[in-house]
């Protein structure tokens, strides 16, 4: 698959909005991607931080304005293809529940028409990438580890080589250890692959450890878009809020 | 004579209308496991048509048997013969819990993995063959066994309309007030019943241990 080119961004939100039934979920959102850059998209719950999501794979259609992938509108792409360009990664991996880890990392490779032997190495080759025993293959995912399973369900999305990787709370579930593990795993792995990355988040540590760019999400609005270290600086109310919140010390907070 | 000399005397018989019993309910499940998985199917996919045909499932199952068999008669080319006639009101019985469960396992497929498959890329056909029925698959073998264990059941009213199978038996044991020659449909229709309902239910537990782990 070939990247777009490097002054096209491989996302791109113009003017977007987004409706359900009446009910505004995305108000005017303007914002771009680039490929090897990762854009975290902070907020706290029902802020429409999914719904952007959603928007890139086609799997909502803008009610107002356009989202661009690779150039293209979704509503032009065949959604199947738009989909296999980008991976996806949620909440405690999102596996298939009647597949085994090699069938679940397997699946969308077998589906493109890959032969078996191109597909085995691959799996093994993203089992070792996201930091997992190749004895793991034959395991179910009820077997597995919240750890585990969220590597597989990386290593999943990964496994066809899409330019573009979405992750939706995707390290939510795991415990603290596990958790900053996997965070400056994945860090180090997108450093290597950079890919278009958008990291769907409301922890503020998370964010800054991953991304390259934070754009912080309210009521469906875009309330900045900034790089980690500007945000930091900012003197934005909700920004310094939440900048405050996280830098409480545990005993006041609790 | 006792119920085992019955039995010994007509094992001949006996064989031949437990066979033509398990012909009659099997070919009935068969049908309406071809018509109502397919119509459990649909109406996930097109819900607008799931009060209407979950409706009329629900109607048929509140005919009598016997009047339904009644009803059939005047149908042609399925009127011609009993066997058939029988066969086709035992799978409109059946249609309800194939579509019931069809639809109510695949419903109940967790929506995330679901939501997963359609952002991986597959299409509709492949989320439906790849994880909807493999995921739903217990629930809806749980439907075939409640609509074989209804239709070994309902196949004894058979042969009132001169169908055969078990129920021959249970109507001569009635005309001639004989409880052993009652006997010797029921309890072989039973056996029956209760041998098909094990079976299909160790195939259910299995199936559904690949779809409740998560």
């Amino acid at each position: 698959m070939t990247l777009a080119p490097s002054d096209e961004p491989a996302i791109d939100f113009d003017h977007v909005s987004f409706g359900l039934n009446g009910r505004p979920i995305l108000d005017d959102v303007t914002l771009s991607v680039a490929s090897g850059e990762t854009l975290v998209l902070l907020g706290r719950s029902g802020s429409g931080k999914t719904t952007t999501l959603k928007l890139i794979n086609g799997l909502q259609i803008p009610t107002q304005g356009n989202v661009r992938v690779k150039g293209q509108r979704t509503t032009e792409w065949d959604p199947i293809r738009l989909r296999r360009n980008i991976g996806y990664v949620i909440q405690d991996g999102g596996l298939f529940p009647h597949f085994t880890v090699e069938r679940n990392i397997g699946l969308v490779p077998r589906i493109e028409g890959w032969d078996e032997v191109r597909v085995q190495a691959r799996v093994r080759e993203l089992l070792a990438l996201v930091g997992l025993d190749a004895s793991l293959v034959a395991r179910y995912p009820s077997e597995l580890s919240g750890g585990q399973r969220q590597r597989v369900g990386v290593a999943r999305a990964l496994a066809a080589d899409p330019p573009i990787l979405i992750l939706d709370e995707a390290f939510g579930a795991l415990d603290p250890i596990t958790r900053s593990q996997m965070q400056k795993e994945f860090r180090s792995l997108q450093q290597r692959m950079r890919k278009a990355v958008v990291f769907v988040t409301h922890d503020l540590r998370e964010a800054l450890l991953l991304g390259d760019r934070i754009a912080l999400m309210e009521d469906g609005r875009l309330v900045v878009n900034l790089t980690t270290a500007e945000f930091l600086r900012s003197q934005q109310p909700l920004v310094r809020a939440y900048v405050e919140a996280f830098s409480e010390p545990p005993r006041e907070s609790a | 004579m006792n119920f085992w000399h019955f039995i010994i005397a007509n094992r001949q018989q006996v064989l031949e209308l437990t066979l033509e019993h398990m012909t009659l309910a099997g070919t009935a499940t068969a049908i309406a496991a071809l018509v109502g998985i397919p119509l459990g199917i649909l109406i996930t996919r097109v819900p607008q048509l799931s009060k209407a045909i979950l409706g009329s499932a629900n109607v048929i199952q509140t005919i009598p048997s016997l009047a339904l068999f009644g009803f059939l008669i005047p149908a042609p080319w399925i009127g011609d013969r009993a066997g058939r006639l029988a066969i086709l009101a035992l799978a409109l019985y059946c249609l309800l819990p194939l579509i019931r469960n069809t639809y109510a396992g695949i419903r109940n497929v967790d929506p995330t993995v679901v939501e997963a498959a359609r952002a991986m890329g597959l299409t509709d056909r492949q989320v439906l063959f790849q994880v909807e029925l493999p995921l739903a698959s217990g629930v809806i073998v749980a439907g075939v066994r409640i609509a074989a264990v209804l239709s070994i059941g309902l196949a004894t009213i058979a042969a009132a309309i001169g169908a055969g199978g078990l129920g021959e038996f249970i109507f001569r044991g009635l005309a001639m007030v004989n409880n052993q020659v009652i006997l010797a449909g029921a309890i072989p229709a039973a056996l029956l019943a209760l041998g098909t309902d094990s079976l299909l239910g160790v195939l259910e537990r299995r199936l559904n241990s690949l779809g409740l782990k998560s």
